[in-house]
């Protein structure tokens, strides 16, 4: 007797060959949709959201394109999960995994035709990517030692990260803001300090590092517009209208006078607290908060400089590269740190006003303004900044470099294909397929770049069979050519999660053989 | 047949709106209840063993889950079916009392109720088969306990521990490395274990996972990781020899919970309560300073006057705490949790080694870890993995090996995996059968033609040939009059499970075997199935 009703209604149930065929072409169908991205001449694409305004991106970026879709299928769902996890973790190659497990997958797909165990699949494949990341960890170079050198692989690494992206025909004045942006940070990883300011109008060209910290804010009427050897209190403290905070008080008077009496002491109390905060000796006071006209006017009437409603972000920021501390109680002036920085003024970027703070303390923080035609375009170079940002801070701790251009992928392929010749059985079948799914990456490069791949894969091929050859696809040439010449440069850092992660990510599409789906849960209408 | 008819040939209704309620009665209820049971074991068979394959499960909300663990499956099922929903329970059971085996018990639970089929269909009543899996089960357990062996293990000695652990982690996607996630559970439990109790407190290990990194990062901590950070951004990221201050009181103006109201109604009851508000903050940071902590802990948040203060008075903080984790917090430290700032005294006061700030990736991400507590005894597994999924079937993985570590605490008994247990209690009460007289007789070979489908199932899904492969192993079972003999899964070339290190723990093998025949046993006495249609 045949159950029907073993799930709920609406649940589906897809078993064996099946799911592991929808598992797949979900996958793939992922991973070909963003190959074209992939490479130097990589193409864009346009999202449009279905919220309101049908804001519309246009990206070159892997993990922006996958974050933005609606996905269905469970598969596609792993693979753009391993897109973020990438972008969070090392920033660049987001595009690059997705496809690197997708031609896994496409590869695997073949093999199970041919009557081969997933099973087998997955240890071949665990043996090939341990021998691809050994053939890596013998080509890297370590530049740690030589300053100079070390910096010149920065600047080759940036300028690889950006060829890919909108910035390309900037890319060298790119890539030198962001090392010198990364260089400031002096091996910190928190990119919190580099502030980015996009500002429509010029040309990407007009883009520049500032030294100091930029705010988005304008100075308040009447105050000073330029301030030398400031002295900077940053606050978070309420400067509209200071509530007492304990509970249940309220304000209970019986006649006029009594409000305007209440009024006054509450006038009274913000004088103080302005008095209080003059008294620190400061000659400009930034707060978190709104400040309201009243405590404006007397900070005006003081002298004292009065920036209102930083956001947070701003404010820690400031605090960080002025050396100061973020105050909210002013009782003790004399411990309280102040920031200091040499120069306060207002500069014009554009048609906007922005506060610019010069000369400060804490030389780690610097401030990018981009400049661009269109917001779109902005938001992309911000987006490819912060690409290459990530990736450099990330090889300033980790400084194994690595060639570009599919060479990796070629010195992985080659160590690959030896060891699926010395290992007996099935898994050399899908040791063999590891390689060609590495190699497909090169392929894609050059199809993208509108060459021939078949002859290019081939002649590459035959180079690297050469000892140590630095060979990798010129694309701009359209030829094979030498990546250590062209200085063509990746992280190491960023190929080993490439590599990792696309792996872990076919494993483990590869181990389902059902997908049980669950109704989706009906929005209920309640009357 | 629902119908009664009185005298006069009326019909009269005896269950209130019949007609609305399907109803299976007899042979047909039992046999729709057993193809339903079966049908879940059969989602459940290809996930068993070092090469079972893996389920995806979508959530209503769309949320995908890759997991091999049997209790997470069915759990997440969304199954509709009543005696389904049986099985589900059966193996969630197993789940809560061992960790570990809730795929085998489903699929054996299947098998017998496959085999129960066949003997009602020769007509045999379904109470004697379920007497006689009673029986049979009886002779299984005990003996389960004839053919395991005890386990020698110390504080030094952990490897027979590892080793078990190993065997659970084998079927699951971490197998990769086993190996370093066999010694963190056990470690792990090793250091919150009472060994003279003979138990262990699993509440007292945390398991946190962290997106990004490999596998391998995974680490043990001695001491407690909190998803949270610094409440202000410039207070030390660094704190060494920590004197630490758990409260559970905000900083915050006191909030009575009686209602009641100030009234302010002359300029100076405004200036006294101002006043006073301020020095409420000013004593709440000095309380905690005056005991002498250097960091507070805090379930709640903080006024930004008071979160300067602190900074000001150079105490750090951490807000927003979690419950659970404040208790960690405080047995990891030796602290107490404290209600009320005039209660803070010097005693109460938790104290870590090292209290330090990491960030992870380009994000904004941080963690708090408390290092080198005064008490050991409490630990966290810190979790990276490639992506989500990894991360939560990892958890789940080193949640399976924890409670398998701390069975084994618990008695130390085992007995060998890759089926063998299973073959040789087949063979055990397929030998005890002849004995019995009756009808029982043949529920009782049913039960270890049963057992063997486990067994069977192993060799399935690790690409052997079935059938050829139990026998060979059975007979050599009896040849050799061994019980380690068992599949062998991982193609290393031997049967003999003593060499290929396979053991499961002998209270999950017995459980296995008792919750199974007590599900199936009430499975087969339901004899009517009265279900509401839809309406």
């Amino acid at each position: 007797m045949a159950i029907d009703n073993l799930f709920k209604d609406d649940a589906t149930e897809e078993k064996g060959e099946r799911a592991r065929m929808a598992s797949f072409i979900g996958a793939m169908a992922i991973a070909d949709l963003v190959k074209t991205t992939l490479g130097p001449k990589g193409m864009d694409k346009i999202l449009q959201s279905t919220g309101r305004g049908r804001s519309v991106t246009v990206t070159n970026d892997g993990a922006t394109i996958l974050k933005s879709l609606h996905i269905d299928n469970p598969a596609a769902k792993v693979l753009v999960d391993i897109s973020k996890v990438q972008d969070d973790e090392v920033g660049d190659g987001t595009t690059s995994v997705v496809v690197l497990a997708g031609e896994l997958l496409r590869e695997a797909e073949k093999l199970v035709a041919a009557k081969i165990h997933p099973m087998t699949i997955i240890s071949g494949y665990r043996m090939a990517a341990e021998c691809a990341r050994n053939a890596l960890l013998q080509k890297v170079m370590d530049n740690k030692e030589d300053a100079e050198k070390f910096k010149l692989d920065l600047m080759k690494i940036a300028m690889t990260t950006l060829s890919s992206k909108i910035l390309s025909q900037d890319k060298e004045h790119f890539a030198k803001l962001a090392v010198d942006a990364v260089m400031r940070l002096k091996g910190s990883t928190n990119l919190e300090s580099i502030q980015i300011i996009k500002k429509p109008g010029g040309s990407l060209k007009d883009s520049f590092l500032d030294e100091g910290f930029i705010l988005d804010k304008k100075i308040g009427i009447g105050q000073p517009k330029r301030i030398e050897n400031a002295k900077i209190l940053v606050a978070n403290t309420a400067m509209d209208t200071d509530k007492v905070k304990i509970y249940g008080a309220r304000v209970r008077v019986d006649s006029m006078s009594r409000v305007a009496q209440i009024e006054g002491a509450e006038k009274e109390k913000m004088r103080e607290k302005v008095q209080k905060i003059i008294g620190h000796g400061i000659n400009c006071f930034v707060n978190r908060q709104l400040i309201y006209n009243f405590p404006e006017e007397l900070f005006a009437d003081a002298g004292v400089l009065a920036i209102e409603h930083a956001d947070f972000d701003g404010i820690e920021r400031l605090a960080l590269v002025t050396g100061g501390e973020i105050a909210s109680t002013f009782d003790n002036p004399e411990s309280v740190k102040l920031g200091h920085c040499k120069l306060i003024e207002e500069i014009m970027i554009g048609e906007d006003k922005l506060i610019h703070f010069s000369g400060v303390e804490m030389g780690q923080a610097c401030t990018i303004v981009l400049r661009g035609a269109s917001f779109h375009v902005l938001d992309e170079a911000e987006r490819s900044l912060h690409d290459a940002l990530c990736v450099l801070s990330q090889t300033v701790i980790d400084s194994r470099v690595l060639l570009g251009g599919g060479w990796p992928e070629m010195v992985m392929a080659k160590e690959v294909d030896e060891l699926a010749r010395k290992t007996p059985g099935k898994k050399s079948h899908a040791i063999e397929a590891f390689s060609r799914a590495l190699i497909s990456i090169p392929t894609t490069i050059a199809d993208n770049a509108g060459l021939d791949s078949a002859e290019l894969i081939a002649q590459l091929r035959a180079e690297h069979h050469k000892e140590e050859s630095h060979a990798g696809i010129d694309v701009i040439s359209g030829s094979v050519g030498d990546m250590a010449e062209l200085g063509i440069s990746e992280a190491f850092k960023v190929k080993q999660a490439v590599l990792l992660s696309a792996t872990e990510a076919a494993e483990m599409i590869l181990r389902v053989d059902e997908i049980i789906t669950c109704a989706p849960r009906r929005r209920e209408d309640r009357m | 047949m629902a119908l009664a008819f009185d005298e006069f040939g009326r019909p009269f209704i005896i269950l209130r709106g019949q007609e609305q309620k399907s109803r299976l009665r007899g042979l047909d209820a039992q046999k729709a209840n057993i193809s339903a049971g079966k049908a879940v074991a059969r989602i459940l068979r290809t996930s068993l063993g070092p090469k079972g394959m893996d389920k995806i499960l979508q959530s209503p909300d769309g949320d995908v889950t890759i997991t091999n663990d049997g209790a997470t499956i069915l759990e997440q099922m969304d199954v509709d079916n009543q005696i389904a929903k049986l099985m589900v329970e059966l193996s969630r059971s197993q789940d809560y009392e061992i960790g570990d085996g809730t795929t085998g018990v489903v699929v054996l639970a299947g098998a017998l109720l496959e085999q129960a089929e066949g003997l009602l269909e020769r007509g045999i009543h379904p109470i004697r088969v379920a007497e006689g899996y009673e029986m049979a089960c009886r002779i299984a357990v005990e003996h389960l306990e004839h053919i395991a062996q005890k386990f020698e293990f110390g504080v030094t000695n952990i490897e027979p521990l590892v080793q078990t652990c190993m065997t659970t982690l084998s079927s699951k996607i971490v197998n990769r490395c086993k190996r370093s996630l066999a010694e963190i559970a056990v470690k792990a439990v090793m250091a919150v274990a009472d060994l003279e109790r003979r138990d262990v407190n699993l509440d007292l290990i945390k398991v946190e996972g962290k997106v990004g990194g490999k596998l391998e990062d995974t680490e043990l901590i001695h001491g407690i990781v909190v998803d949270k950070d610094m409440s202000h951004p410039q207070m030390p990221k660094h704190i060494e020899d920590a004197k630490i201050a758990i409260l559970t009181c905000p900083f915050e103006p006191p909030k009575p919970k009686t209602k009641h109201k100030v009234d302010i109604d002359t300029v100076e009851k405004f200036q006294t309560l101002r006043l006073q508000e301020q020095k409420y903050f000013d004593d709440m940071v000095q309380k905690c300073k005056d005991v002498g902590a250097t960091l507070v802990i805090c379930q709640w948040g903080f006024d930004d006057e008071a979160n300067h203060l602190l900074m000001h008075r150079n105490l750090p903080a951490v807000r927003w705490v979690g419950g659970v984790e404040l208790e960690l917090i405080a047995i990891a430290t030796g602290g107490r949790i404290v209600p009320r700032f005039q209660e803070l005294t010097p005693e109460k006061l938790g104290k870590a080694g090292l209290v330090r700030e990491k960030s992870f990736g380009t994000t904004k991400d941080r963690m708090l870890y408390i290092e080198r507590c005064a008490n050991s005894r409490a630990v966290t597994i810190f979790v990276r993995g490639g992506n989500k999924m990894i991360i939560e079937e990892t958890k789940r993985s080193i949640h399976d090996a924890l409670c398998v570590a701390r069975n084994i605490i618990r008695n130390n008994s085992i007995v060998y995996g890759g089926g063998s247990a299973e073959i040789s209690c087949s063979i055990a009460v397929e030998a005890a059968a002849d004995k019995y007289p009756g009808v029982e007789q043949y529920a009782i070979r049913a039960f270890g033609d049963a057992l063997d489908s486990i067994p069977m199932a192993l060799a399935e899904n690790s690409g052997l040939q079935p059938i050829e492969t139990l026998s060979a192993v059975k007979s050599q079972q009896i040849k050799d009059n061994n019980a380690y003999c068992g599949i062998d899964c991982n193609d290393v070339g031997t049967y003999d499970m003593r060499e290929q290190n396979v053991f499961e723990t002998l209270i999950g093998k017995q459980q296995q075997i008792l919750l199974a025949t007590q599900v199936v046993k009430m499975i087969l006495k339901i004899d009517d199935v009265i279900s509401p249609t839809d309406y």
